[in-house]
């Protein structure tokens, strides 16, 4: 690697960006629309919320309430936890987006007709899913107090015995614009970096300037970290821009580190701008390098949970989910912004994203060479 | 023999069943203008690349300014300028820019503002200077692509097809350029298809099917194959041999 030679690609690719000023917007208001249009528009719904239970009753009744939640197909019990804060740290890191709490006492004061208090604590940085589990929870409530009442005939009017609280967490307003701002850092980098990579070396070699930069003495790797460096850069403006319209028009709380969040964007940005190099020498023509990438933005909409919830999908959409950085980099960045939480609980998100990132570098430095010859 | 600039011996090159250059040798020797000449396909341009290192032969050798083109690819770059039909310039840059950037990638460091006075003296670059490539014609493209190629001062230069779309004028032009550079002591070896520029080489060699069918200077190869025909009607005649 030789700084000088870097140095020329990058300061070639600045003046060639600045000199084409309809991209260069293009670059920073696409990202601002699109905000503001999934911001204001965009409503879901969930099913299968992983779950996790908390159940210190552990009896008849409470094995019977936790069915009932099952039942309602919102929720999907994964197991048991042994306390209130593995309970919470498990929707912290993801491996839960709800879980119930159920009191000691819950099936002797079902038994004396005493009014008993459960807890249903949802992830809600979410909230479409989240409206929908916490409805159910609910109804959950409800029926089984019915139950309850009818089973007592006659005392109608007592208070409702069951009550169900549920605590959202992390989003109480259960506001849309909270999920959707950090989905769409991820998704802009992913969409915009990886088109403009593509095109920016298949145009090279269009144009012809990429086989006399192959008779320099310039190594394939400098040409590809040259040429990605700028965009990178623009990316992180993009998501910078992104933020700060975000956090001022939609209220989005920052809770954790902005360090941590640039740092694993960084990462999030090399396995995009990876993905763009290997696109770019699987395509002949700036057209195909165009096709080819729309056909990674679709996936990247539909399977990476930016728009769907994943808990929600079949099995094959789910795997194929796994396959796109994006995946983890919406749940990386929605755990910071709306969680705080920090490397100690992303720590294998970030995995995956370098993962990504040496994967798509080999694998087009590798076709790079090859195509040459 | 051995004292040439640019060596081939026994070299050849396969595309899977394609035999592309098949066993050609030939010297080259300092500060000489040496001419490829055949039609497409003939094997020039993989003759070229081989030369400057892009792709490896399949059996031969060749070296280029001392340097082995097979295991010292990166110093045979370091020590050629290659100009290709395509220019290789950036349609949005200045002039100077790309001599700049080019400049850059050759290591070019505290001699580089000298370097670009040079490039914009010898190849008349003054009016253009400052101006955007996309808009040029192709002979101010092609002197700016020359400039580019010479800037780290290289003893071997390349040009592939470096006139095609080039009007007269302009062709004339870069010729008289090319011919100092040579005088200079600069080997310089051009790929063309255009049979009257023949004339131009100090020697020339022609490049059939993959064969080399002929070589030495315009007159030797002349004389080969009798005096009253032209370099163009010899190389119709070895094109039909070929057929």
């Amino acid at each position: 690697m030789n700084f000088a030679r870097l140095r020329a690609i990058f300061w070639k690719e600045f003046i060639q960006m600045r000199r084409d000023k309809h991209t260069l917007r293009l670059l920073l208001f696409v990202p601002i629309m699109q905000l503001l249009m999934f911001g204001f528009a965009i409503r879901q719904e969930v099913r299968n919320l992983p779950t996790v239970v908390f159940d210190l009753s552990r009896s008849q009744e409470s094995r019977d309430l936790v069915q009932k939640f099952e039942a309602t197909d919102n929720f999907q019990i994964r197991g048991n936890v042994s306390s209130y804060t593995e309970a919470l740290n498990s929707i912290n890191n993801g491996s839960a987006r709800a879980a119930i709490v159920i009191p000691a006492d819950y099936a002797q004061s079902l038994k004396r007709g005493r009014p008993v208090e459960i807890q249903v604590l949802v992830d809600a940085t979410d909230p479409t899913g989240s409206q929908a589990a916490i409805g159910s929870a609910q109804l959950v409530g409800l029926s089984i107090s019915s139950q309850l009442v009818r089973a007592k005939a006659g005392t109608l009017r007592s208070p409702a015995p069951l009550e169900v609280r549920v605590r959202p967490l992390y989003n109480p307003a259960l506001t849309s614009a909270l999920f959707i701002v950090p989905g769409i850092i991820g998704m802009i980098l992913s969409n915009i970096l990886v088109l403009m990579t593509a095109m920016a070396v298949v145009r090279e070699r269009e144009v012809g300037t990429l086989e006399q930069l192959i008779v320099t003495p310039l190594k394939s790797s400098e040409i590809m970290l040259g040429k990605i460096l700028p965009y990178a850069l623009v990316g992180l403006v993009q998501i910078t821009a992104v933020m700060i319209v975000g956090h001022l028009l939609f209220h989005v709380p920052i809770r954790g580190s902005i360090l941590l969040i640039y740092v694993m964007a960084i990462l999030f940005i090399v396995a995009n701008l990876g993905l763009g190099l290997f696109i770019s020498t699987l395509a002949k023509s700036q057209v195909q390098a165009m096709q080819t990438s729309f056909l990674f933005m679709l996936p990247n909409v539909l399977l990476s949970g930016f728009m769907f919830p994943r808990e929600a999908m079949p099995d094959v959409a789910r795997w194929i989910g796994l396959a796109l950085p994006l995946t983890y980099f919406l749940q990386v960045m929605r755990a910071i912004f709306l969680k705080g939480v920090g490397l100690a609980e992303l720590w294998p998100q970030a995995l995956a994203l370098v993962g990504f990132a040496v994967l798509y570098f080999t694998f087009s430095t590798l076709r790079f060479h090859k195509q040459l010859e | 023999m051995s004292d040439g600039v640019v060596q081939v011996r026994n070299l050849v090159k396969t595309f899977g069943p394609v035999k592309a250059v098949q066993d050609i040798s030939f010297d080259i020797r300092r500060g000489e203008l040496f001419g490829i000449l055949g039609p497409n396909g003939s094997g020039k341009t993989t003759t070229i690349r081989m030369l400057c290192g892009l792709i490896k032969p399949t059996s031969g050798s060749a070296s280029v300014a001392g340097f082995d083109v097979t295991t010292q690819p990166d110093h045979v770059k370091s020590s050629i300028g290659y100009m290709s039909q395509a220019f290789g310039l950036y349609g949005d840059l200045t002039a100077e820019e790309n001599l700049r950037f080019y400049g850059g990638l050759y290591g070019i460091d505290q001699q580089l503002d000298e370097r670009i006075a040079w490039a914009r003296e010898r190849m008349r670059l003054d009016e253009i200077f400052k101006r955007i490539v996309d808009p040029m014609s192709g002979g101010q493209k092609q002197r700016l692509a020359l400039g580019c190629a010479m800037l780290h001062q290289p003893p071997v230069l390349f040009l592939d097809e470096p006139t095609a779309g080039v009007d007269p004028g302009a062709r004339r032009l870069f010729w008289q350029i090319i011919r100092g550079l040579a005088a200079d002591g600069t080997t310089i070896i051009v790929t063309t298809h255009y049979m009257d520029e023949a004339e131009h080489f100090d020697r020339l060699a022609f490049l059939s099917r993959g064969h080399l069918t002929a070589i030495g200077t315009p007159a030797e190869v002349r004389a080969t194959f009798g005096e009253n025909l032209t370099l163009e009607d010899i190389f119709v005649q070895l094109q039909e041999q070929n057929a």
